[in-house]
């Protein structure tokens, strides 16, 4: 394997779904290229990064506000309630 | 209020009873991915105002159109679809572009081939456990985010903080699954570049053996 195909096999490779014939190619590449090694590790850290990071929390007021106009919407809708 | 229904009430409940005509239900509903909509939104356009529009607007849509939901695609990917389409509504009207469209046709194909290659290669300082706690990686994380193109942007997001499998991301975007796949390399490849830059070691900065003669 060249290093452009592990590139091509990246996504399927870090989210675990390559098939395992292609993931012992992959690996053997990965242990005598130490820059792929490093490339596939900050692919992990990156995801880990963003899949882990702070969320953004909704202001309450917009939060009321916002399911104040969806329960009269609502009741527009429905109004045999 | 008495709901029977709590938060292990699978969302296919939960839809059913709405478009049943249960108010409860649909909020439990909105409850349930207002977070998530809001935090998709905020990230896609890091605007508060814009990804409350976006937010109010999705929800709205969603009760609109619970008759016409069938249920083909799970609510989560339905709901996630309708903000996708939202936000990317405002970054068009942003460039002066009034025409919304997602869909492939569009633009190139986007291929494998030309998938750019690394070039700043280094291990990193910090972990990312270490690095997730601190305020100005969030800042990064967020600059990152925004120099991706939004197709990417978008895609990156889906799969990777929202957690949909490549098929309900394709589904939520109107796209083929491989061009999801292809996004989401471009994607996933440039922050990695953009973070190892900043993030990485430079003392332990690797080189491509091709890129010797370069």
């Amino acid at each position: 394997m060249k290093c452009e195909e592990l590139l091509a096999m990246l996504n399927e490779y870090v989210d675990g779904t390559v098939d395992p014939a292609v993931c012992v190619e992959f690996e053997k590449h990965m242990a005598g290229c130490n820059p792929c090694q490093v490339v596939v590790d900050n692919i992990r850290q990156t995801i880990t990064l963003y899949k882990d990071g702070q969320p953004y929390a909704m202001p309450i007021q917009f939060r009321e506000h916002m399911h104040e106009v969806l329960r009269k919407k609502w009741l527009e809708k429905h109004p045999a309630k | 209020m008495s709901q029977s229904f709590s938060i292990e009430t699978p969302d296919a409940d939960l839809m059913r009873r709405a478009k049943a005509g249960e108010l409860d239900a649909f909020e439990a509903l909105t409850n349930r991915y207002e977070q998530r909509v809001y935090g998709l939104a905020m990230r896609m356009l890091r605007q508060e105002q814009d990804a409350e529009d976006v937010t109010q607007q999705t929800f709205l849509s969603v009760l609109e159109n619970l008759e016409g939901f069938r249920g083909e695609a799970s609510f989560s990917t339905w709901v996630l679809r309708i903000a996708s389409h939202a936000a990317l509504k405002i970054i068009r009207k942003r460039k002066g572009l009034n025409t919304v469209s997602l869909e492939e046709a569009t633009e190139p194909s986007e291929t494998l081939d030309s998938i750019p290659h690394p070039e700043f290669i280094a291990d990193w300082r910090q972990s990312p456990e270490h690095l997730v706690e601190q305020n100005e990686v969030r800042r990064l994380l967020d600059d990152a985010l925004t120099r991706l193109d939004e197709k990417h942007r978008l895609v990156f997001l889906l799969r990777d903080v929202e957690g949909l499998s490549i098929q309900e991301a394709a589904a939520a975007i109107g796209v083929s699954e491989g061009n999801v796949k292809v996004r989401l390399l471009r994607a996933r490849l440039q922050l990695r570049e953009d973070l190892t830059r900043v993030l990485g070691d430079p003392t332990r900065q690797l080189v491509r053996s091709h890129h010797h003669h370069e």
